[in-house]
Formats: C-alpha cells, sequence, structure tokens
C-alpha cells in the first residue's frame, strides 16, 4: 500500500478517484442550479443549507477543494511525465485514425476549464466567503428581508460576456467528460458486461449536464 | 506503383538521424510492406548506398520482431496485421509513405528503423511466468479445472506478440496493454494465482523503471494492436495491482 502514488497505476487510480468524486459534485451542484429555474424559493433555500451547514462547509468544502487541486495538479505530473516518454516526435502521427480528438486532447479541455474555475472562484467563492468569513454575515438576507442567492445569481447572468464564457466553459467540460467519464471506470479496473452501458450513460452524463448548465444561464440571462 | 518513401534514417543509436526521401518505382500491389523495403534496399545496395535497417524475423506475423510506424500508424493503415502483413494494395499509386521506428524513450533507436525493444524482455523476466516443479513430478496442465471462458480469455491475452505498437501508438508510450496482457494470461489461470501478488507488482514496477508512461484510456493500443488485445486486460490488471497493494 505504501507509496502507490508512486506507481503508474496508482497515479491513475487516484486520478480517477478525484474524477469520480468530481463527477458526483458536479450532478448535485447542477440539481441545485436547476432548481434556479423551476423555484427560486427552492434555489434560495437549499442554497442557504449549502452555505451555512457545517458539515457541508467544513468537511465537504475543503475536500472539494483538495479534489480540485489534487486532479489538476496530478493532471499536470501526469502529462509532464507522459511528454517526457517521447522525446522525439513522429513527422506523421495519425491519433484520429485510433482515438478520439477528446482523448487525446484532456490537458487542453482541462486548462480551459481551470481558466473557467479560476473566474467562477473569483466571481463567486471568494464573495461567499468574504460576506460569511469575513464579515460574518452568515444570515444569507438581503436588507429587503429576503433570501439573497438569487437575486445573486440572476444579477452574474445578466453581462454577456460572462454568459459566452460560461457557456464555453462548459462546452469544453462536455468534451472532458466525453472521455473523462469511461477513462475514470477504466482506470479503477471496472471493464466488464456493463462496459457497454456505462459508456452509454457516461456519453449522456457528459452532455445532459454541461448542456443544463448552458440552458441556467440562458435561461437567466434572456428572462431578466 | 510509383511511390515516394520518406524513410527515418540514423546511422546508429547516438547519431541524430533524420528523414530522407527515396522514389522507388515498379511496387506489385500483391507486394507485402518488407518485400517493397527489400526492393528499395536492393536498389540502393547495387547504388553502393547503405541499406535501410529494419526488423522482421517469421513475415508470417506471429513473431512480433517487425515494427514501422507507417503514415502515422503502427504497422501501418490496416487492421490487426503486423508490418509483414500489411500490403502494397493498401495504398495507391504516387502515395508518399512516410516510414518511421517507433518512438518511445523507452524504446531507443538503434539504426535506421531498428529499435531495442528490450525493455519489454525486463518486463517478462520481472513476473511474466509461472514457477513450476519439472523434478520429474511435474502435475499435467489438464488435471487442474479451467472454466472455458476464463481460459479463452487467458488464450486471447496470450496472443500478445511484443510488438510494441501499442506504446508506438500511444500518445503517452504507454506499455500498459502489454504489460496488462501478460499479467491477464496469468491471473486468469489457477496455475497463475500462487505468484499472482508478486507478478503484478514486479511487472508494474519494471515498466515504470523503464520510463513508460502512463495510460490515459484514449484506446489507441486497442486499435492499432495486431492481435486485437483488448482494454479489459489493462482493466484487470489494475484491479490485480489495486488488489495486490492493499494486500501489502
Amino acid at each position: 500500500m505504501s507509496g502507490i502514488l508512486n506507481s503508474s497505476i496508482g497515479r491513475k487510480f487516484a486520478m480517477a478517484l478525484s474524477a469520480l468524486f468530481l463527477m458526483i459534485f458536479l450532478l448535485q451542484h447542477f440539481i441545485i442550479n436547476f432548481s434556479s429555474i423551476i423555484s427560486a424559493d427552492a434555489f434560495n433555500n437549499l442554497s442557504h443549507f449549502m452555505g451555512t451547514n457545517w458539515l457541508i462547509q467544513y468537511i465537504m468544502q475543503p475536500v472539494l477543494i483538495f479534489g480540485v487541486v489534487f486532479h489538476f495538479v496530478m493532471g499536470f505530473i501526469l502529462e509532464i511525465r507522459n511528454k517526457g516518454a517521447r522525446q522525439i516526435k513522429y513527422a506523421k502521427n495519425n491519433g484520429a485514425a485510433n482515438s478520439s480528438w477528446m482523448s487525446r486532447n484532456m490537458i487542453y479541455s482541462g486548462l480551459f476549464i481551470l481558466i473557467f474555475l479560476v473566474i467562477h472562484f473569483i466571481d463567486f467563492w471568494i464573495p461567499e466567503i468574504n460576506t460569511k468569513y469575513i464579515q460574518g454575515d452568515m444570515s444569507g438576507l438581503l436588507p429587503s428581508g429576503e433570501y439573497r442567492y438569487y437575486e445573486e445569481l440572476v444579477h452574474k447572468f445578466q453581462p454577456l460576456w460572462r454568459v459566452a464564457l460560461y457557456c464555453l466553459g462548459f462546452v469544453f467540460l462536455a468534451l472532458h467528460l466525453l472521455h473523462g467519464f469511461m477513462s475514470a471506470f477504466q482506470s479503477v479496473g471496472a471493464n466488464n458486461k456493463y462496459t457497454r452501458a456505462l459508456k452509454g450513460f457516461g456519453k449522456a452524463y457528459a452532455i445532459v449536464i454541461p448542456l443544463g448548465f448552458i440552458i441556467i444561464a440562458l435561461v437567466h440571462h434572456f428572462n431578466h | 506503383m510509383n511511390l515516394t518513401l520518406k524513410i527515418w534514417r540514423q546511422k546508429n543509436a547516438n547519431d541524430k538521424g533524420k528523414m530522407v526521401d527515396y522514389p522507388i518505382s515498379g511496387i506489385e500491389p500483391d507486394m507485402s510492406f518488407l518485400e517493397m523495403l527489400d526492393v528499395l534496399n536492393e536498389e540502393l545496395i547495387n547504388k553502393g548506398e547503405e541499406p535501410v535497417a529494419f526488423d522482421h524475423d517469421c513475415r508470417e506475423g506471429i513473431c512480433g520482431m517487425c515494427s514501422l510506424y507507417i503514415n502515422g500508424e503502427a504497422h501501418g493503415p490496416d487492421r490487426g496485421v503486423t508490418t509483414c502483413q500489411l500490403h502494397m494494395r493498401m495504398f495507391n499509386d504516387g502515395d508518399t509513405i512516410y516510414i518511421e521506428p517507433f518512438r518511445a524513450a523507452a524504446f531507443p533507436v538503434v539504426k535506421d528503423l531498428v529499435v531495442d525493444r528490450s525493455a519489454f524482455d525486463r518486463i517478462q523476466h520481472a513476473g511474466g511466468f509461472v514457477s513450476v516443479n519439472t523434478s520429474g513430478n511435474t502435475i499435467d496442465a489438464n488435471s487442474i479445472p479451467v472454466n472455458k471462458h476464463d481460459a479463452d480469455d487467458a488464450f486471447d491475452a496470450a496472443t500478445c506478440i511484443g510488438c510494441g505498437a501499442c506504446v508506438a501508438s500511444c500518445k503517452n508510450s504507454s506499455a500498459m496493454l502489454f504489460v496488462g496482457a501478460k499479467v491477464s494470461q496469468f491471473a486468469l489461470l489457477p496455475q497463475g494465482q500462487v505468484e499472482a501478488t508478486d507478478r503484478v507488482m514486479n511487472m508494474v514496477k519494471q515498466m515504470d523503471e523503464e520510463g513508460f508512461g502512463n495510460c490515459t484510456n484514449t484506446g489507441a493500443c486497442e486499435v492499432e494492436c495486431p492481435k486485437g488485445i483488448s482494454l479489459e486486460n489493462i482493466a484487470r490488471m489494475n484491479r490485480e495491482y489495486l488488489k495486490a497493494s492493499f494486500k501489502g
């Protein structure tokens, strides 16, 4: 067990576990955001719960941040090591003949997602931390006495540049997931009679979730 | 057929090497790719030039000796064949064909298109075997019942000829399809269970030490493998490795 991260398979396994964790997080994030186009109250209540519950804030949030950072750092480490495994490139390489564009360019889709996440942190996470933990306002209320979450969400989606960047970020996320979903299962050793069904589910997940996030952004942009 | 060949020429392991153009004519569509190279080499020898060095042995697609990265694919554009079984009918008159050695830090070029694949031998030495008592009381292999499905899967894994197309095709130069096949062929059989933990740990350790990259599951190896070795073998190796790691 010791030193598992020093082996190629151990690193693959760790990468896959962080990916599976992030995919579960993404699903719950999507469900909460999706509630905003059904009911402002539902979104407010769910957001207030997530934003103030101690288990989410003090346990799951650090785990999530660790998971995100780990996934990116390990991704870069693997990319650098893999580049070093072929020092002289082919004069002609027909990658499209045997593998998907998504599978060959995970580092680039990942990099764009990282840029998106930095902006998302500046947009959402840092103001949240400031309001709750620096100014000490855990009420989640506007001066009017209503919850602030829905108002803030709608406000964020008004500038066209942010909506466009948001949509582009999710296009790259879809490309990343189109390979990443099934790849995570393969890395943990799950390749069996259920693989075909899992591949189909993975494709659906990779398209439906990012598309859903895009729809949420567009609905709020055009409805207000 | 008239063709233009762009071939990697490298005098020795220390030479920098470069692509060199060779026009060639009179090639029959029914010639194998290696026969086409034989024609070229005969012309080069007649002109007093150094022939192109390339690996080959059985020319029947079973020894795993031939290699070559042809027009951007290991063993060329055909599927399920080694270079010796690739025929010129896969190309068209007037084509330009790129011929390069299998590229990987763990497969250094020896000369021209010949690469040193002894890294695979060292991985095999690390655990790709079963220890059998041959002192006269050897048990008949057929006395141990094996599930038909497992026997078939083990046989499929054992068809790997160790040519290295998986490494050459992988964007990460990963050897996991090869090692996965070699681990699987024993992991699936009762005879392989005794040394199962040591086998996978030692073979993966050797694979990492040789400088092969990490698998990112692109699946290129499976497509280019002349023997159709499945990615399921990599998943099985991952399971075997994780099982062995957690066992300690």
